[in-house]
């Protein structure tokens, strides 16, 4: 079976969903359903061809698995090369839950350019699954500029009032990035002679100075993305304008471009590098923590809060991964999977609130218990999946990487576990505004609790969220040797530059 | 066995998920039902459990049930199991007692509740989380069930979430206890980082290596032991709401009554002290931690009842005794003497759900109404709760007849509060005598105002309204049966269980569920003090009964004249010591104006400002420039041309020659 590309069809098989619905014509209502049925079954499809990847996956091997290498620009050595590791397999199957998720929430809420829509989330599709499985720097760029044109259209087309102002920040803050990072793959073309990253990663051996010029042009994309900060102004702005399905795909899987990039090329390609730089992670990312979390405390807006939760919950991702350690690394890619959940759906919640009421207001909002006893259970469950309740998958992230962070720093694990605190605060708070207390306002009282076809988005996430913290093991098992040989490499690398230098 | 203890733990569960999940499918008296089956069944388990664990041979004193692993990343090793000794016995029977006497109290109390099913979920749910609490076998387990008697007393002091003050609390609650998990969570760390390992056996197993490790914490160099003993008793104060992160347990009473008397009074804020215990093996190696613990301990027990005296909403009064006895259970720890800590634990849990029933009896009594100054002349319309309640109040005021039978007959808390405070004074040490004499006001005022409580309300003339006194009435017999048997338990646990926890069979009562060597230590000590260090808890009782007496049944005019007297004290007292305005001014304040600051003026102002506004900014400023070029007059456009060829020439010129 191995020779069947199965990587491809997961990566390639939204394109046809969406060539589909580019040929679809006829009256616009028939267009808008066919539209909607045909991007949830093609993603539904995909999805479940994920899962044979789960399936088939080998979790005792830390090698690439489902590997297919092509010539793509022979001249220059760029290959089509893919393949998955314990790290990447979950990412693309988040991505490819999280799409038909996206496709069902949207299903009623977008009424104009159905059909365009429709076909920006399968081409969405495609660029993530692409990038999460592509072993070719090349390729890899390909794929991570290309998520943002999907994403770019979708905030700008379906977006909120002030769409323009927040695509053109984004745009901003991932421009510098992307050049810069263009410019590092360059130079490692230059000295390996190929872009395909196994040969990269064996082969590549730069001189400190190289790799501490490297490692801050790869920062600069892949902090952007994470956000961290002090370049996480775009995200709040961008989740705010984005409609709900924009806001699901951006937290649950746009912000793990940059985790993922960290970990797949920073830390194998730079390991010098990378130890040299850990402190000014571990110091922005608990600045992240506190300051995000202080200033989600004051926000009004309940996208906005949730969008600065997202920043401090990702500064635990990063430290984890600078702490290099088991714990840490594994806490952090787990973190990145059940934030990839856990914030999607509470995106999700104020999108059923706000179908409704069309306003992200907290303050128009009060005593929706009363009228939504089954949305206030969901949001009850993310909001304290959120906050890190043990038994529910945002604890096992959060306690690995601090007790990996424990074992390298005590004042970063100390500083980022005050997120603890801050985190039930704001959190705590959110829900008391929107749900708790009477419900006297009159807009309010003629909202309808949850449909089944609400309930059919969450449902699956709420299991998840569940499996996840009562059962994580069937997560990391696969995740621990590739994780291994990666804190493997990267010691054997630092040690090599020890005896180097000391010779 | 195994059988029966997972059954214990899970049954309470499964009541929960069907209460809770199917609740509008089959209505209020089903849940009950439910529920109420699930716990009876679980408590008499728990006996039988109890029994075989208890009094059973030498080598069953200790099951370890596995379930499955919960989760592994490199030598982090968590599984999900449920550990069983003497120590979870005892929780096992309190936990299971308490709450199924509480459940079957709450088919009355909460009879005309519209949500009658979400409160019965909830109150299983509560117990299952604290079951796993106790019978967790690692650090993260324990962690666990920490976090979800957090989630389920949220969820019960907002109950009524129509109440902003109801809200509040249980955020309160919440957040205030994540500040103890704070401290807990790094402490686990702490224990991981220097024996490799979270589970129970293994870390007791280096306790010795510990003790003479040192770590860097925060830059400094701190003995291993002492410190992650420290970390841990901050989650300990946080759940049990010691001097300092106490102030989240008055405003818990914003909930029902039954849930009071459960989470509030008999389980979950013991859980502190059940913590301590648990990990008595490493708290006896670590001296100067022990030492903070019986001065928090002894601080809040003074603390506490100061505010007692002067509080009149009756659940706040008994709330503030729970924290005041909380202390109490702590010193007793902090010494050394944790079979005695444990002892009253399981007493107070009696006598103290008793106490909480009782009010809420006369709150359901007067319609709701829980201002003691309302209050008054009440065992005319409900003398069987009159009766309950006064058992009760001996008990917590320690009244007994010493030096009879061996040690005295009594009242459940005489026997057990004479125990820790004997045992402060064994040990000899400076804190030891601190605490007990910090103890010894304590009882004197805790006797003072929880006869105070019975005299204000049960005594003199009805001072409320004459409609509710009209329809007051004695409570139902679901609601006074629970009462009676708690009653039996604050009569006769004392005495009964005395032997067996700090008398002559402790040792194979306890196992080693708890650090033998400062037990063995203390207990021998107790015995050889003076008879008088013995004594002065009950005469401070029945002087504080009687002082109450004076001053509210023989002559009422004495308290306002004692306030006039002591204004600025009474004033300081009544307020609570100002905790929750210094905190508001300290914490809450500040983080709310740094966070709008850094909202504003940092990504406001700085990073966009300097970021992409800027960029955006001065971009338009280019193609301001640059489009004022584009006027579109034909005459501006030949001068440039002119200007630019003029440019050329100019540079050929002097350029190439």
């Amino acid at each position: 079976m191995s020779s069947w590309p199965i990587l491809s069809l997961v990566t390639f098989l939204p394109l046809v969903g969406a060539l589909f619905c580019l040929v679809v014509s006829g009256p616009k209502e028939a267009v808008d359903r066919n539209c909607r049925s045909a991007a949830l079954i093609t993603s539904l499809v995909t999805f479940a061809i994920s899962l044979v990847l789960w399936a088939r996956f080998d979790p005792t091997k830390a090698s690439f698995q489902f590997e297919e290498n092509l010539a793509w620009v022979p001249a220059l050595k760029i290959g089509y090369h893919v393949g998955i590791d314990g790290i990447s397999l979950f990412f693309v199957l988040l991505s490819t839950l999280l799409t038909p998720i996206c496709i069902l929430a949207s299903w009623e809420s977008i009424q104009v350019r159905v059909k365009e829509y429709m076909i920006a989330f399968l081409v969405l599709e495609t660029f993530m699954v692409g990038m999460f499985c592509a072993l070719d720097l090349a390729l890899f760029y390909v794929f991570f500029e290309g998520v943002l044109i999907p994403m770019f259209l979708i905030i700008g087309v379906w977006g909120g009032k002030r769409r323009v102002y927040a695509a053109f920040k984004f745009f901003l803050y991932t421009l510098l990035g992307s050049v810069l990072m263009l410019l590092a793959i360059i130079a490692i073309y230059w000295q390996v002679g190929t872009t395909d990253l196994p040969t990269a990663m064996e082969k590549l051996q730069l001189p400190f100075q190289w790799q501490f010029w490297l490692w801050l042009a790869f920062f600069a994309s892949f902090a952007v993305k994470v956000p961290m900060w002090p370049v996480h102004t775009w995200l709040p702005d961008a989740h705010v304008e984005a409609p709900t399905a924009g806001s699901v795909i951006l937290a649950g899987v746009l912000l793990k471009m940059g985790g993922y990039g960290f970990i797949r090329f920073t830390v194998p390609l730079m390991p010098e590098a990378t130890q040299y730089f850990a402190p000014l992670v571990f110091g922005l990312s608990c600045v992240a923590v506190i300051y995000t979390s202080l200033v989600a405390l004051v926000q009004e807006d309940m996208k906005k809060l949730i969008a600065y939760s997202s920043v401090a919950h990702m500064g635990f991702v990063t430290i984890g991964i600078f702490v290099m350690n088991t714990q840490g690394v594994e806490g952090s890619i787990f973190q990145m999977l059940s934030h990839g959940i856990v914030s999607a759906a509470l995106f999700l919640c104020v999108g059923v609130v706000y179908d409704r009421l069309h306003t992200r207001e907290i303050a128009a909002y009060g005593g929706l218990v009363h009228r939504m006893p089954r949305y206030a259970f969901t949001f009850l469950f993310f909001t304290l999946a959120s906050v890190g309740l043990p038994g529910l998958s945002g604890f096992i992230g959060e306690f690995l990487v601090l007790i990996g962070a424990f074992k390298a720093n005590t004042w970063v694990a100390f500083l980022a576990a005050t997120g603890l605190i801050l985190g039930a605060a704001y959190a705590l708070w959110l829900y008391r505004k929107i749900v708790f207390g009477e419900l006297t306002k009159d807009t309010l009282k003629g909202m309808l609790d949850m449909n089944r076809r609400e309930i059919a988005v969450f449902l699956p996430l709420v299991l998840i969220t569940i499996w996840m913290g009562v059962y994580p093991n069937s997560f990391l098992d696969p995740i621990a040797p590739s994780v291994d040989k990666l804190i493997g490499d990267y010691n054997a690398a630092i040690k090599l530059a020890h005896t180097a230098a000391l010779r | 066995m195994d059988l029966a203890i997972k059954l214990i733990v899970f049954l309470p569960l499964v009541a929960a998920a069907i209460a809770g999940l199917f609740c509008r499918v089959i209505g209020d008296r089903p849940a009950q039902i439910v529920t109420c089956a699930g716990l009876l069944i679980a408590a008499a388990l728990s006996v039988f459990v109890f029994v075989r664990i208890g009094f059973g041979p030498e080598d069953g004193k200790l099951i370890v049930v596995r379930l499955f692993s919960w989760f592994n990343s490199g030598t982090v090793d968590v599984a999900w199991s449920l550990r069983v000794d003497t120590l979870t016995a005892v929780m096992l029977i309190v936990v299971t007692g308490v709450s199924s006497m509480v459940h079957v109290y709450s088919i009355g109390y909460m009879a005309e509740d519209p949500s009658v099913p979400r409160f019965m979920a909830y109150l299983s749910l509560f117990t299952f989380f604290m079951l796993m609490l106790v019978t967790a076998d690692n650090l993260v387990q324990l962690f666990f069930g920490w976090e979800g008697v957090g989630l389920a007393s949220y969820l019960l002091i907002g109950f009524w979430y129509d109440k902003p003050s109801a809200n509040a609390a249980a955020m309160k609650a919440f957040i205030v206890n994540r500040v103890g998990d704070f401290g807990f969570a790094l402490g686990i760390f702490a224990v991981w980082m220097l024996t490799g390992s979270v589970t129970f056996n293994e870390i007791f197993a280096k306790a010795h290596d510990m003790s003479t490790m040192h770590f860097v914490f925060l830059g400094k160099e701190v003995p291993a032991l002492e410190c992650a003993c420290l970390l841990l008793f901050v989650g300990a104060m946080g759940k049990s709401a010691q001097l300092g992160l106490h102030t989240w347990l008055p405003d818990a009473m914003e909930g029902p009554t039954p849930v009071s008397a459960l989470i509030h009074a008999a389980t979950m804020v013991t859980a502190g002290v059940f913590m301590v215990c648990r990990l008595s093996p490493l708290f006896e190696l670590a001296p100067t931690a022990s030492q903070v613990v019986t001065l928090v301990g002894a601080a809040t027990a003074f603390f506490a009842a100061t505010i007692g005296l002067t509080q009149f909403d009756i659940k706040r009064v008994v709330a503030y005794s729970t924290c005041s006895q909380l202390g109490y259970m702590f010193f007793a720890a902090g010494v050394g003497a944790y079979s005695a800590a444990m002892f009253h634990l399981m007493t107070h849990a009696f006598f103290k759900a008793l106490l909480f029933l009782g009010s809420g009896s006369v709150i359901h009594c007067l319609h709701h109404e829980q201002d003691m100054r309302k209050m008054g002349g009440v065992k005319e319309k409900a003398p069987q709760t009159f009766i309950l309640m006064w058992i009760g109040t001996l008990a917590l005021a320690g009244i007994g007849i010493p030096m009879i039978f061996g040690h005295g007959i009594g009242f459940a808390g005489f026997h057990s509060k004479d125990a820790i405070l004997e045992g402060a004074f064994a040990a000899h040490s400076t804190v030891g005598q601190i605490a007990y004499w910090l103890g010894i006001a304590g009882a004197f005022m805790t006797a003072f105002y929880s006869a105070r409580l019975m005299f204000m309300t049960f005594y003199g003339k009805y001072r409320g309204d004459h409609h509710t006194w009209d329809h007051a009435h004695e409570s139902p017999l679901v609601m006074l049966i629970p009462l009676y048997v708690l009653a039996t338990g604050a009569v006769l646990a004392g005495f009964v269980a005395y032997p067996w926890f700090v008398g002559e069979s402790w040792e194979h009562f306890w196992g080693h569920a708890i650090a033998v060597h400062a037990t063995e230590h203390i207990l021998h000590a107790m015995h050889q003090i003076p008879h008088w260090a013995g004594l002065l808890p009950l005469l401070m009782g029945v002087a504080g009964i009687a002082l109450s007496y004076v001053y509210y049944v023989a002559r009422p005019d004495l308290p306002a004249k004692t306030v006039a007297m002591f204004r600025p004290l009474h004033t300081f007292f009544y307020n609570k010591w100002y905790f929750d305005e210094l905190y508001d001014a300290m914490f809450v304040q500040p983080a709310l104006a740094i966070g709008r600051l850094f909202w504003k003026k940092g990504d406001g102002a700085t990073i966009d400002g300097l970021g992409p506004d800027n960029v955006a900014a001065r971009a338009q400023d280019v193609a301001g420039v640059l489009s004022r070029f584009q006027s579109g007059y034909l005459y501006q456009y030949a001068f440039m041309m002119l200007l630019g060829v003029a440019a050329l020439v100019t540079y050929f010129v002097v350029m190439v020659r």
